[in-house]
């Protein structure tokens, strides 16, 4: 019989042995190889996790095999990372390598600790959204195929935190990830007077507008939209079906960069536009990883041991970011939103 | 009915990285509904845009979220997937699990849905991807005698979520695993009945690294820390030094408030306890020799969120330090001092952060009962316009 709240499982029952006896008890942690973690506790205890990419969008079949091998490996207890990985808790140091192995022989990656690229967070794009500029889980596809090598190697120069997000929504939240990837839109919102007619609340449809482009139109018992002020954000259609923002000849993907959430040496801060668009070209939308590659080419071979992108380019200066990668600065990279003040270079010291 | 080719999908089955696309193909072999996902998604591929329309309402009785209605656009020519909705199931603190409770997540779900899952969504939830209406209650029904419930939706508060604090972490400052079992209990009717004026989100990480994005991420960040001063083992230091790492140049040369001083005669490592703010770096690097001081607790954060629509914000410091043990009344209190305030003041579609820019940080510590302290700013105004509170002015 169902239970009206009765609240999630209690992750205590979820909790391997080992982890039990050494709850709030760990000492240090070691990277005995690249996706192996290695937690020591006060009393000796060894706990290895093996940390493995998916791609968050998985079948039921695929989890029963993960649990197979956690079965086999790990009496049955296994653990998901906020970057969408799978970590297999191994109380038995004899069993690791042969866990590796059977990953190896099932294709599944080992990989996304230390100095390495994790797992790339990101949302349902064409396979389950409704405002979508552009897919999600292809584009994280061929960017991780591009770049396997860095999850599987600690050879960067710091954690390297991608995210992908198919609209401004960015339900990925990839605004504070060391290389975002965007889905943005470029035209008005097309209105539908008759949808709007049936069931939007016009008052809220306006106050939606971050700009104040729309204005109720009483004759229609609908809405106008003043083009010339529309950033199109689509805040409008998640507020009514009948402000259509999807355009597939002018959708497509921006690259914002430089931003973290750690506070370690530098604080959290924001990742910033350095491509404005470009254009969706499935299945591989080549654009798009090539000009990731490249930026995390040019930050590895400029940034010092342990810099994030965002702290090498702030060391740097922005100026010298865009003539080390060769990206063309355009006047749609300088905010014209609400607070772009804070960005306008206000001293006379820069550089070339 | 003819298999229906995909060759833009069949594309993203090659390549290192395990492959949606192959996970999609391996539910259709038992799904209509996946097999139709796969179609309907080459057909998006052809057309560069997406084929969902808004949703409708759909639930499960007793609860005014946690089910996300989703019908393609295109129902006569993909009709497995004319209905195909989510469901999310709160997922248990740290998502740790053990093998059965995945085993019956999967064979409810084989019965009732798609056989398609994210693990896990952006907030924490389990998502199940795609089901039809008829198949909504008997599945929760399914799922709560397995003891799951459901997440949250709309304008509620938001599955909270927490990293693997205490579990697996030497950093962990608090119990967040406990913390997001309990609060998530507390809080039910606010997570399953929505009735605010938009999303609340609380996400909490044991330390400042930060590891589940709660700065970003969350309305409230909860965020472990300490108030006395870190400790060192200098045993552990010199053994690091033997290993030949540059404790200088790694460690000292980043610290941000240059608040360590590393001997490197004695190989000894120091702090000037008043200069350090505490960001988690040496502790990072020297994982053997530096570790939180003994006084521990966590800074609340509010106001973050994403882009929409006035911006995106990083939260900010509203309490520097609060004592965070079960069970954890203090901040329960707060939670709903904010939510009643937020309640009674913000618009439609108004986060807690936006609110407090509107109206003003001031109005927003008065009216909550929250003390003003130098911790809340990285510096103060540089305008004099003061709001002068009435009974301050000289009459």
């Amino acid at each position: 019989m169902s239970r009206i709240d009765a609240g999630p499982p209690n992750y205590r029952e979820m909790l391997p042995p080992i982890i039990l006896q050494n709850y709030g008890k760990w000492q240090y942690h070691e990277l005995p190889q690249p996706g192996v973690l290695k937690h020591v506790s006060e009393n000796g205890s060894e706990l290895y996790s093996v940390r493995v990419g998916s791609p968050r969008l998985v079948s039921i079949d695929f989890i029963r095999e993960i649990c197979d091998l956690a079965d086999t490996y790990c009496d049955g207890y296994l653990r998901f990372t906020s970057r969408n990985n799978i970590e297999f808790l191994v109380g038995d140091p004899v069993k690791v390598a042969p866990l590796l192995q059977a990953l190896e022989a099932k294709g599944l990656p080992v990989g996304g600790t230390g100095n390495a690229l994790s797992n790339i967070v990101h949302t349902q794009g064409w396979v389950h959204c409704h405002t979508p500029a552009t897919d999600a889980s292809g584009i994280v596809k061929s960017v991780m195929d591009d770049l396997f090598e860095h999850f599987g190697h600690m050879d960067l120069p710091a954690k390297l935190k991608i995210a992908m997000a198919c609209c401004l929504n960015m339900c990925g939240a990839v605004h504070c990830s060391d290389i975002a990837i965007l889905g943005v839109h470029r035209t008005p919102p097309r209105v539908n007077d008759e949808i709007i007619q049936k069931g939007t609340e016009i008052p809220t449809l306006v106050g939606a507008c971050p700009t104040g482009a729309i204005r109720p139109n009483p004759k229609t018992k609908s809405v106008v939209v003043n083009e010339e002020r529309c950033m199109y954000c689509g805040n409008c259609y998640t507020m009514s079906p009948g402000m259509q923002i999807l355009d597939e000849k002018n959708d497509g993907v921006a690259i914002l960069v430089g931003g973290k959430v750690s506070n370690a040496r530098t604080a959290p801060s924001f990742s910033r536009l350095v491509i404005p668009f470009m254009p969706n070209n499935p299945p591989r939308w080549p654009e798009v990883t090539e000009a990731v590659h490249h930026i995390v080419d040019v930050w590895m071979k400029y940034a010092r041991r342990g810099e994030r992108v965002g702290e090498w380019i702030e060391r740097i200066g922005w100026e010298k970011f865009f003539g080390l990668t060769g990206l063309p600065f355009s006047d749609k990279l300088i905010d014209d939103f609400i607070f772009s003040k804070e960005t306008f270079r206000t001293t006379a010291a820069f550089k070339y | 009915m003819t298999e229906k080719k995909t060759p833009q999908l069949d594309e993203l089955e090659k390549g290192p990285w395990p492959s949606f696309v192959s996970e999609i193909k391996r539910a259709a072999v038992k799904s209509e509904a996946a097999k139709d996902l796969l179609n309907l998604l080459e057909r998006s591929y052809e057309d560069k845009k997406g084929h969902w329309k808004h949703g409708g309402i759909v639930g499960v009785k007793g609860y005014g979220g946690g089910v996300i209605g989703r019908y393609t656009d295109l129902p006569g020519e993909f009709p497995h997937v004319a209905e195909f909705h989510t469901m999310r199931l709160n997922q248990p603190s740290g998502w740790f699990y053990t093998t059965d409770k995945l085993r019956q997540i999967c064979d409810i779900w084989e019965k009732h849905g798609s056989g398609l899952t994210n693990f896990h969504g952006s907030t924490g939830d389990i998502i199940l991807l795609g089901t039809k209406t008829e198949h909504l209650q008997p599945a929760f029904d399914e799922y709560s005698d397995a003891g799951f419930d459901l997440g949250g939706s709309g304008s509620d508060l938001r599955t909270p979520s927490c990293c693997v604090g205490p579990g697996r972490c030497e950093h962990a400052c608090y119990d967040t695993l406990d913390m997001c079992y309990d609060i998530t209990n507390e809080f039910q009717d606010e997570l399953h009945r929505p009735m605010w004026p938009y999303k609340f989100k609380i996400k909490m990480s044991g330390c400042a690294n930060d590891c589940v994005a709660s700065i970003a991420r969350a309305d409230c960040s909860v965020i472990g820390t300490w108030r006395d001063t870190l400790t060192i083992d200098q045993d552990a230091i010199k053994a690091y030094a033997a290993e030949g790492l540059d404790i200088q140049g790694m460690v000292c040369d980043k610290c941000p408030t240059r608040a360590l001083k590393y001997d490197a005669a004695k190989q000894e490592l120091h702090v000037i306890p008043e200069d350090c703010s505490r960001c988690m770096h040496c502790i990072n690097v020297l994982p053997k020799a530096v570790q939180p001081g003994q006084e521990k607790g966590a800074t609340i954060l509010l106001g973050g969120k994403s882009t929409i629509v006035q911006s995106a914000f990083l939260a900010w410091v509203i309490v520097p330090f609060m004592k965070m043990e079960a069970p954890y009344t203090e901040f329960k209190d707060l939670m709903r001092r904010i939510w009643e305030w937020w309640d009674e003041n913000g618009k439609t579609r108004e986060r807690v952060g936006e609110l407090i820019y509107r109206v003003g940080m001031g109005r927003f510590l008065r009216e909550v009962g929250l003390a003003p302290v130098p911790q809340m700013v990285f510096r103060p105004r540089a305008n004099p316009y003061v709001f002068w509170p009435q009974d301050e002015i000289v009459k």
